[in-house]
């Protein structure tokens, strides 16, 4: 048996992944990174618009700050989130992004002086202070009272994912390319690594560590057309799912981004409606400021893709042989900006539509773009069952997001955690010694050979690639924008026949080296159990909030629902998770809940409500001094590692 | 887009050094097209309903993350991209590129290559205070127009298609090639980097280095991000034929 010891062990090479382990480096442990793919290809390099850090250097970001960037998280998750967790990140992004700036991110820069911009379908001249000059400027993004998405041309996550992964190699961080994590390691409670499949040699080899941290990415592909990676299939979710004692937290939270192109779902960032692009509809019609009359196409994205969807279903839709779509128009930007500014998604609609988008309309559609929910956490990252076991970026339900997550502030979220996560898994590693006996690993080692064992030796059974395809329209036509109780309990029982078929794979290649058919087979399983806490989660949540719209429940129901889903796979056996929910106290909101300010608001409150808002009334008439760090501590005093509690300055206004 | 459909015909190099006794060898696969049709899709549905030994590496799918290069019709690019309808008589021959450790098939190992180049040419900012920048007071200014042109040369994705274009590589097995050259020349831009010109020649001032190269472009024609080879790989030349 291959055994590799380490300290802290990061299962993802994403931009999240590669952030934990330079924080454990750099307090001095050992450290491997696995992936399935060269680091620098994460899907993190894939995120073209931005990262929200509200520098407030750009004029339009004139008076950002921390506070305003919580409140529009805040808002933006329906008041899902965990609101100690968006306090803490809210206050560390802009010194996440002023570090990824001294290790090598080419921010774009503020230029003094006048420049023109589209801001409503019209063009408009905005003067840049001179004093800004150089510092790093933003971008307007959907759901922002600011503009405060910070970006590089548009390649804004290559960039980041390029300097963070060459911290990581001069810091001489082992990255182990095409490695497959299948399974944890764990005893009594505590999680020590896990079996990890080599794709090359097929060889099963043991990283046993004191700390395991899943930085795995989304699940996006449990859907058949999906804005991400193909190796987004949350394979890290569900290796801890499978342990029966981890948790995962609001699977069913699932983000469809409005502008995807029609029909291979590559997507065309916010940017493109940030910088003042526009959504048509067949006749030309700008609908949008019809269905939301104050933030038109940038409300948030849940919204607006919500919307068009209402849209196309009135048949307002451009009909073609891959169903409807509607027309994202950034014509009037024109070829300049374009080239400069959005040029990632000229190339795409150049390579892919075979159209100039300085000239023509590009066809799009809402399409499945990002996963809220994943391995539930406690705000240290830390899972609150499984000891030793963290997590962080878009694996994790560290819960900034809630119900829904505000374009430009996941790339935000992968590096903030991954600054705060890697210095609580460096306090674990300090305060912890490895004592896992040889029999456990030997246990998980032998499990998982003989799982492979019996998929190389079966004669007749099922075909993965048809298995995964079957599951993946499930998700598509009965867990999508808008559900339904109906599709929902169907979507729940096919699931539950998928799963006792994918017991039954069988392989044409039946070799254990390097075989796509075997890391299908070993996977698909998996994403049936992952699409069914998505499936089986949307169907128990009657409400409607953030992403997560039901048909029969309009409403959000703040009295029943203002509480996270937890699901965990206890029993092997089960085609269903055991499902438990964790309040959301009011009564400690820094904010408690209101209306986003979209549509009507048919809101049905929780009691707790008036009561905190009328007690933090209160505590505010008391302090009427009070400026807004102490008033926050008043409300609500979060806990943010030493390292990353100071001020942030900016220009014009200090540390104020 | 022709709604009529046709046959293609993929030509494909299959040889799996993993499977003892595997020969390397070409095989054909028939494949209807489809509108939009990429290699991307159509190496997929091969490998779902005629042979899912077959490998092949996609990420993106979508020309971002540079994982799938490979030659087509002897010329390397990104396969995901690659319509197939570029091609009119229907024929497609893939490759493996050349230049790289062979996983299998159409994989190959291009990860291993870039960290090695990374660690050469130190791909990174040193500046001995970027530890020990205060994050809480305002970043270093920088000028927008150095921001954009570091961001042009940084946009290299470590495709590997100009090493395999490149006849000097062939030639030379240690030859740094236009992705290390262009990774230089982005770091030798950046004011953030405080490497001297003669710490610079350390690593490319020889013959496996900048004066190695022949100029024979391949670099420059084959990169699907068009980065501008020909002008840095001169710039670097005549910065380091003044030490
Ligand atoms: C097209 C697109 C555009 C986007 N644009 C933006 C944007 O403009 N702004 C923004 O804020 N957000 C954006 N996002 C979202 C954001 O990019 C992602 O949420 C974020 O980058 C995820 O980073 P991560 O580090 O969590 O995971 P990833 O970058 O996805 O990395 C996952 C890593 O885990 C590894 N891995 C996975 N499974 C295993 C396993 N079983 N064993 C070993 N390794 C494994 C992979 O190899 C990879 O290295 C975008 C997303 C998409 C799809
Ligand atoms: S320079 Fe161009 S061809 Fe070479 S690796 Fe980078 S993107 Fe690919
Ligand atoms: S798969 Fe990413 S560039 Fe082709």
């Amino acid at each position: 048996m291959k055994v590799i010891y380490t300290d802290s062990l990061v299962i993802g090479g994403g931009l999240a992944g590669l952030r934990v382990a330079i924080a454990s480096m750099q307090r001095g442990f050992d450290t491997i990174v696995l992936s399935l793919i060269p680091a620098k290809r994460s899907h993190s390099a894939a995120a073209q618009g931005g990262m929200q850090a509200s520098l407030g250097a750009c004029i339009k970001g004139d008076g950002d700050d921390e506070d305003v960037h919580f409140g529009d998280t805040v808002k933006g998750s329906d008041w899902g989130c965990d609101q100690d967790v968006a306090r803490m990140f809210v206050n560390t992004s802009p010194k996440a992004i002023r570090q990824l700036a001294a290790w090598g991110v080419p921010w774009s820069r503020v230029r003094g002086g006048d420049r023109d911009v589209i801001i409503n379908g019209e063009k408009v001249t905005i003067t840049e202070k001179e004093e800004a000059h150089g510092l790093i400027t933003s971008r307007d993004f959907g759901g922002t009272k600011k503009w405060r998405t910070c970006f590089t041309s548009d390649g804004t996550g290559h960039t980041m994912l390029y300097a963070m992964d060459n911290k990581a190699i001069q810091m001489g961080i082992p990255v182990h390319e095409r490695k497959e994590a299948i399974a944890l390691i764990h005893e009594d409670g505590v999680c020590y690594g896990a079996i990890v499949r080599d794709l090359i040699t097929g060889e099963l080899i043991a990283y046993v560590a004191k700390a395991t941290t899943i930085a795995t990415g989304g699940y996006g592909r449990l859907y058949s057309v999906s804005t991400n990676a193909v190796i987004s299939e949350g394979i890290g979710n569900a290796i801890a799912l499978e342990t029966g004692i981890a948790t995962l937290g609001n699977m069913e939270a699932v983000q469809f981004h409005p502008t995807a192109i029609v029909p291979v779902g590559i997507l065309t960032t916010e940017g493109c409606r940030g910088d003042g692009g526009l959504l048509l509809d067949k006749d030309g019609y700008r609908f949008m400021p019809d269905y939301e009359p104050d933030k038109k196409e940038l409300a948030s994205r849940d919204v607006v893709s919500r919307r068009m969807t209402e849209h196309m279903r009135k048949g307002k839709g451009v009909p073609s042989r891959y169903g409807d779509h509607l027309w994202l128009d950034i014509t009037l930007l024109g070829r300049k900006h374009i080239e400069k500014n959005l040029r990632e998604v000229k190339e795409i609609c150049e390579y892919f539509l075979g159209i100039d988008p300085v000239e023509e309309y590009i066809p799009v559609r809402p399409t499945q773009h990002y996963s809220m929910g994943g391995i539930r956490t406690k705000a240290t990252g830390e899972s609150p069952t499984l000891k030793g076991l963290f997590s962080a970026g878009e694996a994790a339900c560290w819960d900034m997001h809630g119900f829904n997550r505000l374009g430009g502030n996941s790339v935000a979220e992968t590096v903030v955690a991954g600054m705060i996560v890697g210095e609580f898994v460096a306090d674990y590693c300090d305060e912890n010694s490895l004592n896992v006996s040889t029999s456990t690993i030997e246990h998980f080692m032998k499990q998982e050979e003989k799982k492979i064992t019996d998929l190389l030796v079966r004669d007749f059974g099922e075909n993965p690639f048809q298995l995964k395809a079957e599951m993946q329209k499930i998700m598509m036509d009965k867990v999508g924008i808008f559900r339904n109780g109906e599709d929902l309990e169907q979507a729940v029982e096919e699931l539950k026949v998928l799963n006792q078929r994918a017991k039954k794979i069988a392989l044409r290649n039946r070799i254990s080296s390097s075989n796509p058919e075997l890391v299908e087979a070993i996977r698909v399983p998996k994403m049936i159990k992952l699409a069914q806490c998505v499936a089986y989660g949307a169907m128990l949540r009657t409400e409607s909030r953030g992403a997560h719209a039901r048909e029969d429940y309009l409403e959000r129901n703040d009295k029943d629902w203002l509480k996270r889903t937890l699901t965990t796979w206890k029993d092997d056996s089960s085609d269903l998770p055991e499902v438990t929910y964790e309040d959301l106290d009011i009564m400690k909101m820094e904010m408690p809940p209101g209306s986003r300010g979209y549509g009507v608001d048919n809101t049905i409150h929780h009691p707790d409500t008036p009561k905190r808002e009328q007690e933090i009334e209160e505590i505010k008439q008391a302090n009427p001094g009070a400026d807004r760090y102490e008033m926050h501590d008043l409300l609500n005093p979060t806990p943010i590692p030493e390292k990353f509690k100071g001020r942030n300055e900016r220009i014009g206004r200090g540390f104020k | 887009m022709s709604d009529q459909e046709r046959v293609l015909k993929f030509q494909i190099f299959r040889y799996n050094p993993q499977n003892k006794g595997d020969k390397p060898r070409m095989v054909t696969y028939e494949v209807t097209e489809a509108p939009g049709m990429t290699i991307f899709i159509a190496l997929n549905e091969i490998r779902e309903t005629q042979d899912p030994s077959i490998q092949f590496d996609f990420v993106c799918r979508a020309g971002i993350c540079g994982s799938c290069a490979m030659v087509v019709n002897g010329q390397p690019t990104l396969a995901c991209r690659t319509l197939t309808s570029t091609y009119e008589d229907g024929e497609i021959k893939l490759l493996p590129l050349p230049g790289f450790e062979l996983i299998g098939d159409l994989s190959v190992n291009t990860g291993k290559f870039m960290r090695a180049m990374s660690e050469r040419v130190e791909s990174w900012i040193h500046d001995n205070y970027a530890d020990e920048v205060n994050f809480e007071r305002l970043e270093e200014r920088m000028d927008p127009d150095v921001a954009d042109e570091i961001y042009e040369l940084e946009r290299c994705v470590e495709c590997g298609a100009c090493v395999s274009a490149c006849a000097t590589k062939r030639m030379r097995p240690d030859f740094l090639s236009a992705v290390g050259f262009m990774r230089l020349a982005r770091f030798a831009l950046d004011p953030r980097d405080k490497r001297t010109d003669e710490e610079f020649y350390e690593i490319m001032g020889d013959d496996d280095g900048v004066f190695g190269c022949m100029t024979l472009l391949g670099c420059e024609d084959y990169c699907p991000k068009d980065l501008p080879h020909q002008t840095q790989i001169a710039y670097l030349r005549r910065k380091m034929a003044l030490i």
